[in-house]
């Protein structure tokens, strides 16, 4: 009996570090599963072919992507200049000056945000905001259908609201209050605690946040793919409809078996998404774990 | 000094505007969400499969989609969950206190959680391509279980790295091995932070569209077999409100308030169990 549970604690040892492995290897095997299966398009096409050129047409055999980067970058942007100064001030609201009240209804607001699916966001944007932002543009005397890139910022901005709100609230939280209180004691206003103590002390963590945040803007889809239009050009406007690169997959996964290189091309474009992401998120990671060693 | 005054009223002001303005966005969203989808549901909408014509306007329900996110969201969130549970306990009982392997461990998982659920899609679609399967409810459960994984993972790691050490210590002094420690004393002490893990990781693959649009097809008949196509609540928003059809747009508002409020349940669900569990939780 005595050796049986050894046995059990054995093998368990064993099989937990290889579950345990195998859940790092798992990214390795996402990567490389997208990469082989671009590769018979990189072989026709060079990279630069398909990340500079702007010509897409899959049945004449042109796979262009800028377009579709151009698209994902201008929606990115538009999303973080909406969400980044609305979720800053937020978070210092809620850390620094908000009562207990306040904070307590803040949470399940903000936990709520987070867990609306994406499709919801993408009905509620076809509802509400494409039709604002088409009353919008008649107020500059642009036509427009609303399905555009501001459309698809908004939406994108409040999707990420609680992302970078729940992270740059625990930064700053994280701040020892004796920081607080020596600022507060020389005379300092609220607001200039704010100013220059916290925000400059919370300032890696905050652009940790932020890059988070970019990077689930980046790759949101279907969200995205219900208000921005989809038009496969470089956008000019704001009010001009953009085809983000994660619409692009999502949009054309029915045809693209039936047209040559095409699952190639869009498999190609899901592992470009994968390695900017990555990118972001290890930044992300890295910034944080800096601090958090900092701190202990 | 009144300038400073000013500046702090400006900026409280902003903050408070805000905070106010980020509050009445999630109110908007679910005013509107209720009260479109309020219009067009009806008894029919989840008793019923679809019917002949149903996409021009014609009778029938989206049964086949409730009933199939529910099989694959709970399948995913069990597979995940039996992936999770070896990873967390390897990291917090088996792994040396400060082991460098963990925090690579714990590295990838973070990684992973932000990469978008479309790549995931991807990956499915392209060992589908490698296998020549077609799209099928296993495929989904198993696409959406390695999206949930990371984030179930490091759920439940964070709620085992809580427990107190003095726990396993009079686990191991009793004779207990680790296994016994690890899936036995400590998997008890953990629980209600694990149902609230696994709460919101099936709120999240019941939410998911980008990765079941590669993988688990669609289909108008209710799920049968793990290898046939199954309909999912997303996707069912998705393709009605694709549809030129006034009358199918307002089923795919009532469908994406079924898929609310199933959401906004198990959020308060998750809540609530959080709440109640932690009452027998040894201090």
């Amino acid at each position: 009996m005595f050796e049986k549970r050894i046995f059990i604690d054995r093998t368990a040892e064993k099989l937990t570090f290889l579950m345990a492995s195998l859940s790092c290897i798992l990214l390795v095997i996402i990567a490389w599963g997208l990469l082989k299966r671009s590769f018979p398009i990189m072989e026709e096409k060079s990279l630069a072919d398909l990340l500079l050129t702007s010509s897409w047409k899959p049945l004449k055999g042109n796979f262009g992507f800028l377009p579709f980067i151009m698209g994902s970058l201008y929606v990115t942007a538009v999303a973080m200049m909406i969400a980044v100064p609305f979720s800053i001030l937020t978070s210092i609201y809620l850390s620094e000056y908000a009562g207990r009240r306040i904070k307590n209804a803040a949470e399940p607001v903000i936990d709520l945000l987070a867990g609306i699916p994406s499709v919801v966001y993408g009905v509620w944007g076809i509802l509400t905001v494409v039709p604002f932002v088409k009353y919008l543009a008649g107020l500059f005397g642009v036509f427009t259908t609303g399905y555009s890139v501001l459309s698809a910022g908004i939406v994108l901005a409040i999707m990420i609201f609680p992302i970078i709100i729940n992270l740059s609230t625990e930064i700053f939280q994280s701040i020892p209050l004796e920081l607080r209180n020596a600022s507060l004691s020389l005379g300092a206003t609220k607001w200039q605690t704010v100013k220059f103590v916290l925000i400059p002390k919370a300032m890696p963590g905050i652009i940790a946040a932020i890059v988070l945040g970019l990077s689930r803007a980046f790759g949101e889809t279907m969200a995205v793919l219900m208000v921005a239009g989809n038009v496969a050009q470089t956008p000019g406007s704001l009010f001009d409809p953009a085809y983000p690169l994660p619409a692009l997959i999502a949009n054309n996964y029915g045809e693209m078996l039936s047209i040559p290189l095409y699952d190639s091309a869009l498999l190609f474009a899901a592992f470009i998404l994968l390695g900017i992401v990555l990118v972001f998120n290890i930044i992300s990671k890295i910034i944080l774990l800096r601090i958090t060693r900092n701190t202990q | 000094m009144d300038l400073r005054k000013t500046e702090e009223n400006i900026f409280k002001g902003l903050m408070i505007a805000s905070t106010l303005a980020i509050a009445l966005c999630t109110g908007l969203i679910l005013v509107t969400i209720f009260v479109k989808g309020f219009s067009a549901l009806s008894i029919d909408m989840i008793t019923q499969t679809p019917k002949g014509g149903f996409y021009l306007g014609k009778e029938g329900g989206i049964l086949n989609a409730i009933a199939g996110s529910l099989y694959l969201a709970s399948g995913a969130t069990f597979l995940s969950f039996c992936m999770s549970m070896p990873v967390v306990v390897y990291m917090n009982v088996y792994a040396k206190r400060n082991s460098g392997f963990v925090s690579l461990v714990r590295f990838f998982l973070d990684i992973m959680s932000g990469i978008p659920s479309i790549v995931y899609g991807a990956f499915g679609f392209s060992i589908m391509l490698l296998l020549g399967l077609r799209a099928s409810l296993l495929l989904g459960i198993i696409s959406v279980a390695i999206l949930i994984f990371p984030l179930m993972c490091r759920a439940i790691d964070e709620i085992f790295k809580m427990i107190p050490d003095e726990l396993g210590d009079v686990s191991y002094s009793l004779g207990a091995t680790k296994f016994e420690t690890g899936f036995k004393v400590l998997v008890r002490q953990a629980m209600p932070g694990i149902s609230t893990a696994i709460l919101l990781s099936f709120g999240r693959a019941i939410g998911d569209a980008a990765t079941v649009l590669f993988t688990a097809g669609f289909t108008d008949s209710l799920p049968g077999s793990l290898l046939r196509p199954i309909a999912t609540l997303p996707l069912a928003v998705f393709f009605q409100l694709g549809t030129p059809v006034a009358e199918v747009k307002e089923r795919a508002y009532a469908s994406a308030l079924i898929l609310t409020i199933i959401v906004l349940a198990i959020s308060i669900i998750a809540r609530f169990l959080c709440r109640k569990f932690t009452v027998h939780i040894i201090k």
